[in-house]
């Protein structure tokens, strides 16, 4: 299925210091330079942020992972949980269609969405707190119809229980997720043929909406505050630290969050770029950071020469805007360019926002070319 | 009826105390130690006795699977990687175990993994299962912290690291290998086999991709012995398993049953009995979306496990995902829905898939409104025949089959809908 970035999308993303540590907290889950299959958890942790995921979060998390662009879009347009429009500012409904759903009333609820938010899906409410979609199975069949608005199951629905959640939700209210006749879980609704034993002294909401009571983020834009991070895995089980340094099995492990909490606050504040503090980052960021030591400064001008400048714009890979971030810079001339040094190519590489572009396109040899004349 | 003794899942609904004590309460984690110290043959010895099939759908032998792996590393590490995928429409048993019974994955996937020599096990859960992630991380952590997973892992000698892994939103991720290549950070769409994953899987890694509901069943089967469990079912489809009936029975539910229950008596013991009695029975899909639907007077003595199904029905046990169609559905619209599902779904890798299940959909569109020729029922068979068996993944299969069940028991149905719909129009006509 063809799905698009929109048309409108904001100039940048950055992660929350908090969600950042998350971030990379994650990464470490994968083995050494297998940083990319972080790609999902860190797109969903970019759109959990913002509503919805932006062109800027793509090439945000491609560039901590350390992978070409596509090979983001690929992910992002090919996995229909990202939602790749803006979303209602209070919740994007998704209601299961499929079989058992439907043949359970789905329809109806639909047709609510339909009356009370957008007549299509993923339009915006004319107040612009509310989206919906169909979805296909959410995989709650047994408590069927069902929908899921932000985090959270609503299930075993009727029209008139759809209707009240989202009028609660609309009036800033948050319905306490689950099913909604009665029942805790998926047990019989007439009561329990197995398992009578724990009934009674049984927690009084079930699993789900347990977490959704105590953490209360439902609908929230989560900013990475709401749970403490923790990573217990890896190199933190002293598994990891062991098998590289078998001698040395008093090395005491590293309790993860802190850690990943300092480096984030530490990056958040400097620039973009700024070398990488232990070696547990991504290899791009060491790899960034490795070139930013070897920069030097090349000889910039104020204004074109006489005759004025080049069309910079003829080297594949450069447009209008990053045209005038380099005349900005200083460089108006394809000579210029075909001059840079290494050093000098990581020095302007640092200071654009598509890094690594100046190598994978190769402007250097385009502008030897196109110098001659 | 199963003895709430010998159900492995004794917290499906979550009642008792769904932590690490609560799961030592009930038996959990005890003794697993020793389990491992049976060695790793021994371990598959038991699986293969124990007749356990996979529980994700196709139902091949879970020890057997297991004894692909390398016995000797060539170097490269071995990974276990558990299919916590569940998108198949009726499905939702593993739900249930993530989020209420979790223990018993994790101590299942320190002993599987432990037995396929693996020291890093992945689970794939499924993207929407946002709470059942955290309560399973929660559960994963804990067992880090209580010694159980990391290194020396419940003091069995063995390095073990456990990582929770999601996906956003692609039924076809629950197919082994594109589940692999959604792991590895790309598109889920599925590798050609052979190499299969126990020789070149996960980062190229032996790997062997299995259910939750295999995994979390494995240490009650060592604890409890090969006979306990072969003791339910009839030869060939042994075990207890997590049965999901959803659609139009009085109480749908999870339950865990013996195999080879009689599909009167799950749904009687269970269900509180078909919406308005067995006479309103139309339609049931006993195994999941990707199996064929089963006429309702077929299916009241029918058992309940793979052989029977598959053998006496054409259709088969899947997931054990019962959908129950009472008389008043409209059992052509229901499996249009299926096909709007599989269209939805598939990764566009393979031709027939990607043109045929929009093809099929589109033609099953317009038999819900009996706008089509009687020949063209004979037509669409012949597509969904095209589709089946001509792609890299089942997804092809799972869309013909839902069709050629509709055709096989409810062809009067459609031919009924279109004749409607053309005396319909010729009479309207002949009106003006």
């Amino acid at each position: 299925m063809l799905r698009r970035l929109y048309h409108d999308q904001p100039e940048s993303f950055a992660f929350t210091d908090a969600n950042l540590a998350w971030a990379e907290a994650q990464i470490t889950k994968y083995p050494e330079g297998r940083a990319q299959s972080a790609i999902i958890p860190l797109l969903w942790r970019a759109q959990e942020q913002e509503g919805w995921l932006t062109r800027a979060a793509i090439e945000h998390v491609a560039e901590m992972l350390g992978i070409a662009y596509i090979r983001a879009l690929e992910v992002a347009t090919f996995y229909f949980m990202f939602q790749l429009q803006p979303v209602g500012s209070i919740a994007h409904v998704q209601v299961c269609g499929t079989t058992s759903c439907m043949i359970c009333g789905a329809e109806d609820l639909i047709g609510i969405c339909q009356d009370k938010i957008a007549a299509n899906a993923h339009d915006l409410s004319a107040d612009g707190k509310f989206s919906w979609e169909e979805v296909e199975c959410l995989g709650a069949c047994s408590n069927a119809p069902m929908v899921q608005i932000g985090k959270d199951y609503y299930e075993d629905l009727t029209a008139e229980k759809f209707t009240w959640i989202l009028d609660e939700l609309a009036a800033g209210r948050v319905p306490t997720p689950g099913p909604q006749n009665g029942r805790y879980a998926s047990e019989p609704l007439s009561g329990l043929t197995s398992l009578t034993e724990y009934e009674a002294g049984r927690d009084d909401l079930n699993a789900s909406a347990r977490l959704a009571a105590d953490i209360g983020d439902t609908v929230k834009r989560i900013d990475g505050t709401e749970v403490p991070l923790l990573a217990p895995w890896g190199k933190q089980s002293g598994k990891g630290a062991d098998a590289e340094q078998p001698p040395t099995p008093a090395e005491e492990p590293t309790p993860k969050p802190a850690h990943a909490q300092k480096s984030a606050q530490a990056k958040a504040k400097e620039s973009p770029g700024t070398p990488a503090e232990t070696s547990e980052q991504p290899a791009a960021l060491v790899e960034e950071a490795a070139a930013e030591t070897q920069e030097q400064e090349p000889e910039l001008l104020s204004a074109a020469r006489e005759g004025g400048a080049d069309d910079l714009k003829k080297i594949s890979g450069v447009g209008p805007k990053l045209e005038g971030v380099l005349n900005d810079l200083g460089f108006y001339h394809f000579d210029q360019i075909a001059a840079w040094t290494p050093e000098q190519v990581a020095w302007v590489d640092a200071r654009l926002k598509f890094k690594g572009r100046i190598e994978r396109d190769d402007w250097i040899s385009q502008a030897a070319e196109l110098a001659k004349g | 009826m199963l003895q709430d003794q010998d159900r492995i899942f004794t917290n499906i609904y979550g009642m008792h105390d769904r932590n690490l004590a609560g799961a030592k309460a009930r038996g959990h984690w005890d003794g697993t130690k020793d389990l491992i110290g049976l060695g790793k043959d021994k371990i598959v010895e038991i699986m293969k006795a124990s007749g356990l099939r996979g529980r994700g759908g196709a139902g091949f032998p879970t020890g057997l699977k297991w004894s692909f792996m390398p016995k000797e590393s060539d170097g490269r590490p071995s990974y276990l990687v558990i299919n916590a995928d569940e998108s198949e429409p009726g499905t939702c048993k593993d739900r249930e175990i993530m989020r209420n019974d979790p223990h018993t994955l994790i101590e299942g996937a320190l002993i599987a993994s432990f037995a396929m020599g693996a020291h890093v096990s992945y689970i794939y859960i499924r993207g929407e299962y946002i709470r059942e992630r955290e309560a399973l991380q929660a559960a994963i952590d804990e067992a880090y912290e209580n010694g159980l997973l990391g290194k020396n892992a419940a003091g069995s000698g063995w390095d073990f690291d456990l990582y929770l892994h999601h996906g956003a939103g692609a039924y076809i991720c629950g197919e082994e290998t594109a589940l692999i290549e959604s792991l590895e950070g790309k598109k889920g769409m599925p590798r050609m086999k052979p190499p299969f994953p126990a020789g070149a899987g996960l980062y190229g890694c032996p790997s062997t991709v299995n259910n939750v509901e295999s995994i979390a069943v494995v240490p009650t089967i060592l604890r409890r012995g090969a006979d306990w469990f072969a003791g339910f079912g009839r030869p060939n489809n042994a075990g207890t398993k997590l049965f999901a009936i959803s659609g139009h029975v009085n109480n749908p539910c999870v339950v865990e049953e013996a195999m080879s229950i009689s599909f009167e008596e799950l749904i009687e013991k269970h269900c509180g009995g078909i919406r308005g009695g067995w006479d309103n029975l139309k339609a049931v899909i006993p195994g999941g979306s990707s199996v064929p639907s089963v006429r309702g007077e077929n299916m009241r003595d029918a058992i309940m496990d793979f052989d029977y199904l598959r053998n006496d029905l054409g259709s088969g046990l899947g997931t054990a995902a019962v959908i129950v169609m009472d008389q008043s559905t409209d059992i052509i619209k229901a499996i249009w829905r299926l096909s709007k599902f599989y269209k939805h779904e598939s990764c566009g890798q393979c031709t027939p898939c990607r043109e045929g299940t929009g093809w099929m959909m589109r033609v099953m569109d317009r038999l819900v409104r009996g706008e089509a020729d009687p020949e063209e029922i004979d037509m669409l068979w012949d597509v969904t025949k095209q589709v089946e068996g001509h792609t890299i993944c089942a997804l092809g299969d799972a869309a013909a089959w839902p069709i050629q069940g509709l055709i096989r028991n409810f062809r009067d149905e459609i031919e009924d809908r279109i004749k409607a719909q053309q005396t319909g129009r010729v009479s309207a006509v002949a009106a003006e």
